[in-house]
């Protein structure tokens, strides 16, 4: 399992779906820990009931079915498939409605899904989901993205102890994007980080709040940190291949 | 899901497992196929397999990434490249004129023979090729802290007078590994010099491709390429070159700039596409004010139009 995580790091983000479809024809004794550990594009559906799409994971998955947030029911439909309950679905509805408003701000677009169940120790476990298509043809709004896809999943759980509840994240952000022109060609630069944040915070502004505000931060830090950090080694890196000569004017320093 | 319905054919063929290896192997970063194989070889459990997956995959591998390797008495290095392969483990070396012996999954030279005269270029071609590499090689060693180069000739070798035509192809390889920083790249330039006699013409085309993979706790690679092309007039050997290597050196430092831009533009245009750095109201998502968004729902879709720029 160590070695087929290692390949992962290493293959190229773009073919990461290749890699985990080989990874598991290799391995199928280790699929549902390769399933769960291994960071995979999101996928949609349409609830056709809604006229809204939604997004598919683990966590909303039952057999071959997926539960729409929207509607609450699963596509394709399932006899006993399992439901939150109908406290928690409140709270899920409400999370959906303000997460993706929070996703059009952020976003312009995209689509979101938040999913919530009941786990084993009297607490609950929410996934918040984004896929945003930033390509010129999807939802990029300027136009610079030949192809442009960022997708983020947040898993929080959350425990209650009395007027404090310990929440701990764990975020997965997948990116890619690419630029084509005539004067330089393809250039694309793809990639996923994964991060954790624990955080005890009180009540009494309620769960969605202290989970929505750990989400931004997180996503703030995740893409200060891809693009500052991550982005700019590998630009370090061309930089120490082939150094701009100091003939060579810059257009505008470093900033 | 599926897989385990599938379990009725759990067993992959022996060819498929090839065709899986050989994949994870072809598509290991600069620099990182070794730790690929280790883990590829974990994997698969199967010393059988890997082996013929390696040995058919560790060419390729090097040839596209155009491998340096140094002769066994240190005479010099030789490019593991498509351009330089005498036979599938022989590749010349036309600056020293010796013909390596190649191991490909263990990347080393493990010999060295003189090449034969059949193998060489004519000296009438020879002196275009020698003009050329001279110059390259004084380019390469101002552009690039370590860089590689070497001209091939890849057609008409056996011209002997003027009258004929003839290609060349200049292949100029950069990398920099850093495992215990988590980051390598590599630069890979081919340019491809045809002589055309009939015009009188130099043409060149060059393809550019730089990649650069950080893993400290995430998996972020850049994979860029280029295009492009020019020409020059056909002149005797040392104006060419002179010439030729100005045509590289101007397309190359372009393309630099191209991807410092690239760069440049990222965090507040690209990557807006992807993610705003915050909303359009410059501050921070009102997640406690949730009646205002059940009662103002409408206003929300305005909000949406008006975040223009």
């Amino acid at each position: 399992m160590e070695a087929a995580m290692g390949l992962m790091r290493r293959i190229p983000p773009k073919q990461s779906e290749t890699a985990l479809s080989a990874l598991l024809s290799l391995l199928p004794q280790h699929s549902s820990d390769l399933l769960s550990q291994v960071d995979q594009p999101l996928q949609v559906l349409c609830d056709a009931e809604c006229g809204k799409e939604f997004i598919l994971c683990e966590y909303n998955r039952d057999a071959d079915s997926y539960r729409s947030p929207w509607s609450n029911k699963y596509h394709p439909p399932l006899e006993d498939g399992s439901h939150p309950s109908p406290e928690l679905r409140k709270l899920e509805i409400e999370a959906n409605d303000i997460f993706a408003i929070y996703c059009d701000q952020y976003y312009e677009g995209g689509v979101s899904s938040v999913y919530m169940w009941e786990d084993e120790n009297e607490g609950f476990v929410a996934c918040f989901l984004i896929k945003k298509d930033g390509s010129m043809s999807g939802h990029g709004r300027r136009g610079y993205l030949q192809e442009g896809a960022w997708d983020a999943i947040h898993v929080i759980e959350v425990r209650q102890e009395e007027e404090i509840a310990h929440y701990s994240l764990t975020s997965t952000v997948m990116l890619s994007l690419t630029t084509n022109d005539e004067s330089s060609g393809t250039f694309n630069l793809s990639g996923s980080i994964r991060r954790q944040m624990n955080m005890d915070l009180p009540v009494s502004e309620g769960h969605l709040c202290n989970m929505g505000r750990m989400i931004e931060e997180m996503e703030s830090k995740l893409r200060n940190s891809l693009d500052q950090v991550y982005f700019g080694k590998t630009k370090e890196m061309v930089c120490t291949l082939r150094p701009p000569s100091e003939l060579v004017q810059m257009k505008l320093p470093d900033s | 899901m599926s897989d385990e319905e599938e379990s009725g054919e759990t067993q992959l063929t022996d060819k498929e497992k090839i065709e899986i290896a050989k994949w994870f192997l072809l598509n290991s970063p600069v620099g990182e196929i070794q730790y690929v194989a280790k883990d590829v070889r974990a994997v698969l459990k199967d010393e059988r397999v890997y082996r013929i997956a390696a040995a058919e995959a560790f060419p390729l591998y090097n040839k596209s990434h155009m491998i340096c390797l140094e002769f066994p008495d240190r005479s010099g290095e030789v490019l593991v490249t498509s351009f330089s392969e005498i036979d599938k483990d022989e590749y010349i070396d036309p600056r020293t004129t010796q013909v390596a012996i190649v191991d490909h999954v263990k990347q080393v030279c493990t010999d060295a023979r003189p090449a034969n005269d059949d193998e060489l270029p004519s000296s009438y071609i020879e002196e275009y090729r020698c003009a050329l590499d001279a110059e390259v090689i004084k380019y390469v060693s101002e552009a690039y802290p370590k860089g590689i180069c070497c001209v091939y000739c890849t057609n008409g070798k056996d011209v002997e007078e003027p009258g004929s035509d003839f290609e060349f192809v200049v292949v100029i390889s950069a990398a920099r590994l850093s495992p215990q920083n988590f980051c390598n790249g590599s630069w890979r330039s081919i340019w491809n010099v045809e002589f055309k006699d009939d015009l009188q013409l130099v043409e060149v085309r060059g393809k550019l491709q730089v990649g650069a993979h950080y893993f400290e706790e995430g998996n972020v690679q850049l994979d860029a390429k280029h295009e492009c092309r020019d020409s020059t007039m056909f002149q005797p050997p040392d104006d060419c070159a002179v010439s030729l290597t100005n045509i590289i050196r101007h397309h190359e430092t372009e393309y630099l700039n191209s991807l410092q831009t690239s760069y440049l533009k990222l965090p507040d245009t690209t990557f807006k596409d992807l993610r705003r750095k915050l909303p359009v109201t410059r501050t921070l998502f009102p997640w406690h004010n949730t009646m205002q968004f059940s009662l103002t729902r409408d206003i929300q879709k305005n909000l949406g139009l008006e975040s223009s720029e």
